[in-house]
């Protein structure tokens, strides 16, 4: 389990990172906290013959709150600074929560935001979030900068809108309307794993108590955040009832995932899975946009 | 017995070093020039080899050599016979079939080693293993172990006949006849599925050639030195004495690190006199998953058969074991199976036959429990089933089966791993099931919090799972106990060390005897440079075997202390006590000679040593038991299951334990929380599986879920003790004991708290799909 031979560059500032990107393309990978790509080149799944490290270049980890109540967070912050933000808890509650649910401490003080972004892991929580919570990011490269919505920024396995010879700068999560709640759920085998199934809930209620908006996200259920566009849909304008809450779950499992097989769950236990996790995770942000909880 | 440094809770003597990284493994031994190897393993599991190429490794920069098995010549051949089925069993069938240093006609498992890469660095040496070609003839996998002994099954060994390894047939009364006076009979069939030992650190090997002094010096992660020594020595056409093996610390052994030799075991040392330069060779864990030995595998077809009151009236259980492409490890895993279906309960007929099937799985040898847990799973389950047909307790039944107090030395007439009809040597059964029952609550728990809890919608289950567990078997374990000139005590020993506490708890045993601090006794295991008698670490003999050998040498120090402390202060011996590192009189504590000066006084610079002395205040014992000591045990617990999710989660986890005399209750109760940790492992989390082609699909700790903090209940543990009256401290082993009985309870557990569902645990290791699966069987 020793890495294929490759070259190492630790540039000090962005534009030699983003040089070496655009000199050596597929070839390079960026290294950000190691804590996904070090592990595959030990199994040698990957083998990038040029490594540029980011973590010698100044001003990449940052949690910075906008006046208009939005939230940045630097690419190069790790999991343990979100996690232990009182500004990511005030702004972005949500995505400070499910720190908690990555991995454990160790990883967590390596991992970073825009790390687990690039990776672009159908079963990691941040790619399934800033989907849920509309988030934006930014794109740099030798030519210029970019903002790409998440909603675009996935594109399945492993695979993201970034150019070889991008970085990912920056993420910025907007702020959620009033009457506004949230919920994470997740089965994971043991708390620090990859969930077996996940589901983030991010709802808006009017002022008569109905569903204004609605977003649904699933994580591990398909190849990159699988969001459930016409289970939210159909709740919208709805009053957010034990029976509306139950067929939105249902038929976002039924319809709108596409979990796969494998050791640690069938896609027939994974729907299950959905289902009751959508439902809990519904129940939970309409209750949070109540007030109650 | 009044004890003063016995059963204290002592805190351990190597923690220090350990814990502040000055520790010696393995992997930290370093010497210049030293080479590193690393391993071509085979991605089949069933395959011909057709042909290797090794030229381009050869060439690769920074190569020293390639070895195949036919540039081995006529060093290549299979490893020793470790275990040989029991002689004293009738119609014993045994197809020895031992592991080979590297593949040379077919491979039979994936990751068996086919071609070693030898160069300056271990990643020099891996990518120049990526340059070898292996042309394969994939051959239809042997997996599933029904089908493995079907007439028409490819064979994983071409001149045997079969896929079978070894049958073995074992009865007590008469099953048949006790089966027609029964009211209840229930059949069922058991899986059992593999599991890893998983041991922190992974295997590893240093091996240094003294060309000039003609001197191979030998760094092993091995449980057993001392046979490793003398195997080596024959194999390479050395004396004994020109061999030494050291198994320093060790990160945890459970079993997989006594099977011998390993392949790479062979090659290692073989490399280093080869090329007359130092090699190392690190396993990785990816390594481990194909490469170290696992367990577990069996499948069950039982049937019990009890009367109306609940009470066990025989048991037929016939059963097919896993042992992987190869046998060296003989029959004990089956063996330790049959002699736990019986468990700790008075079972007058018994009829039992394995078979053993080949696969194109790793060899199987065993692994902390070593087919126990699987024998205490099967009658657990099906004490479990009669309960419910007979709308019994739980606990009551298990009351009424067990093993009465007036009933030892009891005659459980199967024969053992020891070669011998087991004897159950000792105990007081129903004490120790009382004992869980009261810790947990059991009574409470059933009838209030249980009935209340469920009334809140809450799916709570509670559980107990008495179970026996064979230790301390022979042949022998000596140790030499020496007094030096500073006062402190040298203690040797021939096993290894894997993390057992032994530097404290045989430092106990000599403390006891000769009066002095634990801290000031060092104790040396595992180099055979030290103590070279001996057989190693295994079935939870270190206590009772190598601690009776301690015992026995620390007695017969303690009598030469006290001859010539007697002569020294003038008193008789009977008026001296050893305390402090003196002996004094009595009734005149100023009156004192320090051990010191005594092992001076032993060892005198001029003067004659009397005819028939020996100079020195040392001594070397051994002990061998007559039979193992058998310790007996009982765990509960409380879990609570989300019924939508299917995650269980343990509330309350209780032990009570009897393993006879207690040395150390601290060691006691870290071993206990280990197994309890590999138990939970092979119920909920810990299974190996394999694809259709015989590759392991989560060979990493990213999809093998070993049971990590998160998962761990807080063990509480209650002690009592009935000594072994087959050894002088009355010691019973308990290093398997925490992992034997979970699977079994966390079954019964689970369905206790799905108590409303219709469904029977029939498999290990059950996981959220696996319950996911059963619940919703019928609606299928
Ligand atoms: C044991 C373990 C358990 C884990 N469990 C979880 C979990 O439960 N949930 C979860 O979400 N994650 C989990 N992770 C993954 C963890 O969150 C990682 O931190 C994350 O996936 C990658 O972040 P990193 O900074 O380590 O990235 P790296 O490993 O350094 O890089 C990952 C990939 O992203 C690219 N990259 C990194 N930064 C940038 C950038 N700024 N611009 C462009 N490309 C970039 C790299 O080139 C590489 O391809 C786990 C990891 C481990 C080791």
């Amino acid at each position: 389990m020793k890495p294929a031979p490759f070259e190492y560059y630790a540039p000090a500032t962005m534009d030699e990172a983003l040089a070496l990107l655009a000199e050596h393309g597929y070839e390079a990978k960026a290294l950000a906290g190691g804590q996904s790509l070090i592990p595959m080149m030990n199994f040698r799944l990957v083998q990038p013959s040029v490594l540029v490290d980011l973590n010698n270049i100044g001003g990449l980890a940052h949690i910075t709150p906008g006046a208009d109540g939005s939230l940045r967070i630097g690419a190069l912050t790790r999991h343990n600074q979100v996690e232990t933000s009182a500004v990511a808890e005030q702004y972005a509650p949500l995505i400070h929560f499910a720190m908690q649910k990555i991995a454990y401490p160790a990883v967590r003080t390596r991992g970073t935001f825009g790390g687990s972004l690039a990776h672009a892991d159908p079963s990691a929580e941040l790619p399934a979030l800033c989907t849920a919570l509309n988030g934006r990011f930014r794109l740099v490269s030798g030519r210029g900068e970019r903002w790409v919505s998440a909603d675009e920024f996935f594109i399945s396995l492993f695979t993201t809108a970034l150019e070889p010879d991008e970085l990912l700068a920056e993420a910025e999560i907007p702020a959620m309307p009033p009457r506004s709640g949230w919920s994470l759920m997740e089965t994971a085998r043991r708390p620090h794993d990859f969930a077996l199934m996940g589901v983030a809930a991010v709802v808006a209620l009017d002022e008569q108590g109905r569903c204004a908006d609605a977003r649904i996200v699933f994580l591990s259920a398909g190849e990159k955040p699988m969001s459930a566009q016409k289970a939210a849909e159909a709740l919208r304008g709805q009053s957010p009832s034990a029976e509306a809450i139950r067929a939105a779950a249902e038929s976002a499992a039924a319809n709108e995932i596409d979990p796969a097989d494998d050791i640690h769950g069938t896609a027939k236990f994974r729907r299950h899975l959905a289902n009751v996790l959508c439902r809990r995770a519904l129940e939970q942000a309409f209750q949070r946009a109540a007030g109650k909880k | 017995m009044d004890r003063k440094y016995i059963g204290k809770r002592v805190v351990r003597n190597e923690d220090p070093r350990l814990l502040t990284g000055q520790a010696q493994f393995v992997d930290d031994v370093q010497f210049p020039g030293m080479l590193h190897a690393a391993f071509l393993r085979s991605e089949y599991a069933h395959a011909r080899v057709l042909k290797v190429d090794v030229s381009k490794a050869r060439e690769y920069p920074g190569v020293v050599a390639v070895f195949t098995a036919e540039d081995m010549g006529r060093d290549w051949f299979p490893g020793p016979p470790l275990v040989s089925p029991p002689p004293t069993v009738k119609d014993v069938i045994f197809h020895s079939r031992r592991q080979v240093p590297l593949v040379k006609d077919k491979v039979r498992h994936a990751g068996e080693a086919v071609a070693v890469v030898i160069a300056e660095s271990r990643y020099i040496a891996e990518d120049a293993a990526e340059q070898i070609e292996v042309e394969y003839e994939p051959l239809e996998v042997v997996l599933d172990l029904e089908k493995a002994l079907a007439a028409d099954s490819p064979r994983v060994h071409d001149d045997l006949e079969s896929n079978l390894a070894a049958q073995l047939f074992q009865k007590k009364g008469d099953y048949e006849a006790a089966r027609k006076e029964a009211e209840v009979v229930i059949k069922r069939r058991i899986v059992i599925e593999r599991g890893a030992a998983a041991a922190m650190e992974n295997r590893g090997i240093v091996a240094q050639w003294d060309a000039k002094g003609r001197h191979l010096t030998v760094w092993d992660t091995t449980q057993a030195p001392i046979p490793i020594r003398n195997g080596l020595a024959a194999r390479l056409g050395l004396s004994e004495s020109q061999v030494r093996v050291i198994a320093p610390f060790i990160g945890g052994g459970f079993g997989p690190k006594i099977m011998m030799f390993y392949p790479e075991e062979m090659l290692i040392p073989w490399v280093a006199m080869k090329l007359n330069r130092p090699v190392k060779w690190i396993e990785d864990r990816r390594e481990n998953f194909y490469a170290t030995t696992q367990e577990r595998g069996q499948v069950h077809d039982v049937e019990i058969a009890l009367d109306r009151d609940g009470r066990i009236l025989g048991i037929k259980d016939d059963f097919i074991h896993d042992t992987g492409a190869y046998d060296p490890y003989g029959l004990t895993i089956p063996i330790n199976t049959q002699c736990h279906v019986m468990g700790g309960y008075d079972i007058k007929n018994f009829s039992s036959e394995f078979r053993v099937a080949f696969t194109n799985r790793i060899i199987a040898t065993p692994v902390r429990g070593a087919g126990r847990p699987q024998g205490i799973f099967v009658i657990e389950r099906m004490l479990d089933l009669a309960a419910r047909e007979l709308g019994m307790d739980a606990a009551e039944i298990r009351r009424r089966n067990l093993i009465q107090p007036h009933a030892f030395p009891y005659q459980h007439e199967i024969v053992d791993q020891a070669f011998a009809p087991l004897v159950l040597d000792s105990g007081n059964y129903p004490a120790v099931l009382d004992k869980a029952l009261e810790m947990i609550g059991y009574e409470k728990f059933v009838k209030e919090e249980q009935p209340r809890l469920r009334k809140e919608g809450k799916y709570v289950g509670i559980a107990v799972a008495p179970f026996i567990e064979t230790t301390g078997i022979g042949p022998y374990e000596g140790a030499r106990v020496t007094v030096e000139t500073s006062g402190r005590v040298n203690v040797a020993t021939g096993i290894g060390t894997q993390g057992q506490g032994h530097f404290t708890s045989f430092a106990q045993v000599v403390a006891e005897q000769i009066g002095i601090k634990v801290s000031d006794v060092r104790v040396t295991t595992g180099d055979t440079s030290e103590f070279h008698w001996g057989t190693g670490t295994f079935a939870s003999r270190g206590a009772v075997v190598a601690g009776n050998a301690v015992h026995a040498a620390s007695s017969i120090v303690r009598g030469k202390i006290l001859k010539l402390a007697s002569k020294v202060l003038g008193a008789p011996e009977a008026e001296l006590e050893l305390e402090d590192g003196q002996v004094r009189i009595a009734d005149i504590p100023q009156k004192s000679v320090s051990l010191g000066e005594l092992a001076a006084l032993a060892n005198p610079l001029r003067g004659a040593v009397e005819p028939g002395t020996e100079p020195g205040l040392e001594s070397t014992a051994y002990f061998g038991p007559q039979y193992g000591a058998t310790a007996f045990g009982t765990h509960a617990m409380i879990v609570e299951t989300d019924p939508e999710t299917m995650m269980v989660k343990i509330r309350r986890y209780v032990v009570a334990e009897d393993c006879g005399t207690v040395l150390n209750p601290l060691i006691l109760e870290g071993q206990i929380h280990g197994g309890v940790s590999m138990g939970l492992g092979n119920s909920y989390y810990e299974k190996l599986h394999y694809d259709e082609n015989g590759q392991l699909l989560n060979a990493s700790f990213a999809d093998y879920l070993l049971v990590s903090s998160t998962e761990m209940p807080r063990i509480e543990v209650g002690h009592l003790e009935t000594p072994s009256p087959l050894n002088e401290l009355g010691t019973k082993g308990v290093g398997e004991a925490g992992a034997i009985p979970v699977p079994a309870l966390f079954a019964q557990a689970v369905q206790n708290a799905l108590h409303d569902r219709d469904f029977e645990i029939l498999e290990m290791p059950l996981s959220p799909n696996g319950l996911f699966e059963l619940l919703n069987k019928e609606t299928e």
